[in-house]
């Protein structure tokens, strides 16, 4: 083992997330499933049972002081995200159940309204599911045509392809920030701007780069920018989509209800201002004011010290595991957020998956919802650690022992 | 000619067998070599409608019947899974389908090995049980 970084003390991170003391099958728990969510500090906790025992109160409406607390709360997270991804202002952070419908929302109220038949759709091999089926059921509805970028053999996005793709015809990118399968970061920054000279519309999926990377929306220029709360040490159920103004003044809403509404007749209706005019219903208010706090655990450790730390163990873990005779890593390119995916020799993932979890060490496989990117990579699926701001050198050096053990067991 | 043990006494025998392990290695080591004991499946018996769905890894499932008594050929890309499928060959197959649907197979959960098997996997298991008894109903 080497030593831990300088001035990060991960045992008093550790000590704030209580589901770190739990033992498993008799082993302390070694979480490496952070790509798929995060654990919760115990602040975010707090928050959620403060909120529920001092002032839960439906928001917006109410004229009492719970609404007025709860509206407070509920608006201050919005403003804390805006900080978090610099946009330029709070009419452009819309909340979601998560990235999935952010997404979708995306599909239905700007697809409906914009794409046509013959219009071209561009994502990448690298996409998870829901960065797929939304659009295939858009090109569905409506004659567009999906085309993907394809990647080379570690997993990164074939530039010169994406050129020869676009068009006049392009009217959306969409695509992932970073790979959850593989960690590997698409050049955002370079695909956006030369969308952009095509006229075409970008989404970026954030569900992984939002808790690594520091997110500016204005710098990027992206068009819209997606992710959930739940990978961000908040609560699950609530997620962000960020959307510029003017596209998102020029939608149509995407549900109708309560909240998204300005004055309602049987005759006609005229919807709410930004960002309500996409928040029909009663919202998960809940889970959208602890996310606050969560935002707030990250900017007060600081985003840059986290991510030290978790390239750090990024980069042992891959060394380590790299060295397990028979082991191949996926992905294995510079610029990665903390996602190790790899294969063993003649070994399932799924045994892989089962062992490891016998030994108390929680890792995620098979085809992290992109089969489509399994496929091309000619795997049946890849067993996957990825690492958080709690996670110890000592704990990969664990997983590597008990990779040693399964292999073990199975040849 | 010997009578065919029965579900419960093949059960019953697997249960032993893993009794005599104390730790969940020794008793994954068995699993796993269980599967590699396991009868190769044909090639070409593995088709897409042969597989078995609610599980991670593929397994393929065959029944033929005859003489009033199924027999069944297994396999998966898995080793674990493919221990779980080669302890339910070993146990149905040869058994007549009215015994395969009437008898409950507890084996599993007597070894021990359930509480090591999370929720989804549990359900893989369950899939395959359930279509081994249904492939048996027909018959009857």
């Amino acid at each position: 083992m080497v030593e831990p970084t300088v001035g990060y003390d991960v045992q008093e991170i550790r000590k704030q997330f209580p589901i770190l003391s739990r033992e498993l099958k008799g082993k302390p728990l070694v979480y490496f499933d952070n790509a798929a969510t995060s654990q919760k500090p115990q602040i975010v906790i707090d928050a959620l049972t403060h909120y529920y025992s001092h002032y839960n109160a439906n928001i917006h409406r109410g004229i009492h002081t719970l609404a007025e607390e709860a509206t407070a709360a509920y608006e201050a997270t919005r403003v804390t995200v805006q900080h978090f991804i610099h946009a330029s202002s709070t009419k452009e952070i819309i909340f979601t159940r998560g990235t999935t419908e952010g997404i979708n929302l995306v599909a239905y109220s700007w697809g409906r309204a914009n794409i046509k038949e013959g219009d071209e759709i561009i994502i990448s091999t690298l996409e998870h599911h829901s960065n797929i089926v939304p659009w295939q059921m858009l090109a569905k509805e409506t004659g567009a045509i999906i085309k993907v970028v394809p990647i080379n053999e570690q997993g990164e996005f074939n530039f010169p392809a994406f050129e020869q793709l676009l068009s006049k015809r392009t009217k959306l990118v969409s695509v992932v920030h970073a790979s959850n399968a593989l960690g590997v970061i698409n050049p955002v920054e370079e695909i956006i701007a030369l969308a952009h000279r095509f006229g075409a519309v970008v989404l970026v999926d954030g569900a992984q780069s939002s808790v690594h990377l520091d997110i500016d929306v204005q710098a990027l220029d992206c068009d819209f920018y997606a992710f959930s709360a739940h990978k961000l040490y908040g609560p699950t159920g609530v997620g962000v989509l960020y959307g510029k103004q003017q596209l998102l003044e020029e939608m149509p809403p995407f549900m109708g209800g309560g909240e998204m509404i300005k004055e309602v007749s049987f005759e006609s209706t005229t919807y709410n201002e930004l960002p309500y005019k996409f928040e029909a219903g009663t919202p998960n208010i809940a889970d959208t004011v602890a996310f606050k706090t969560a935002l707030d655990f990250i900017t007060n450790i600081g985003k840059a010290t986290i991510r030290a730390h978790e390239d750090e163990l990024l980069r042992y873990a891959t060394a380590q595991i790299g060295q397990i005779p028979g082991v191949r890593i996926m992905g294995d390119v510079q610029n990665k957020v903390s996602v190790v995916s790899f294969v063993i020799d003649n070994i399932h993932p799924q045994d892989v998956g089962i062992l490891l979890d016998n030994q108390g060490i929680a890792v995620r496989t098979g085809s992290h919802c992109t089969m489509p990117l399994m496929q091309c990579l000619n795997v049946v699926g890849t067993t996957r650690a990825s690492f958080a701001a709690y996670n110890t050198l000592t704990e990969i050096d664990l997983l590597v022992n008990g990779l040693h053990k399964v292999i073990k067991l199975l040849r | 000619m010997t009578e065919h043990p029965s579900i419960q006494e093949i059960s019953e025998a697997l249960v032993e067998d893993f009794s005599l392990f104390d730790n969940w290695e020794e008793k994954y080591e068995y699993l796993i070599d269980l599967g590699k004991k396991l009868p190769p499946m044909a090639a070409d018996l593995k088709t897409e409608d042969r597989k078995i769905k609610g599980c991670q890894s593929t397994v393929w499932l065959y029944s033929e019947y005859k003489d009033g008594i199924i027999y069944f050929q297994a396999d998966s890309e898995a080793m674990i899974v493919k221990g779980l499928v080669s302890m339910l060959v070993r146990v149905l197959s040869g058994q007549k389908p009215e015994d395969i649907v009437a008898t409950p197979l507890d084996f599993i959960e007597k070894i021990g090995l359930q509480s090591h098997l999370a929720q989804t996997r549990a359900n893989g298991l369950n899939a395959m049980i359930r279509q081994m008894k249904l492939d048996a109903a027909v018959r009857i």
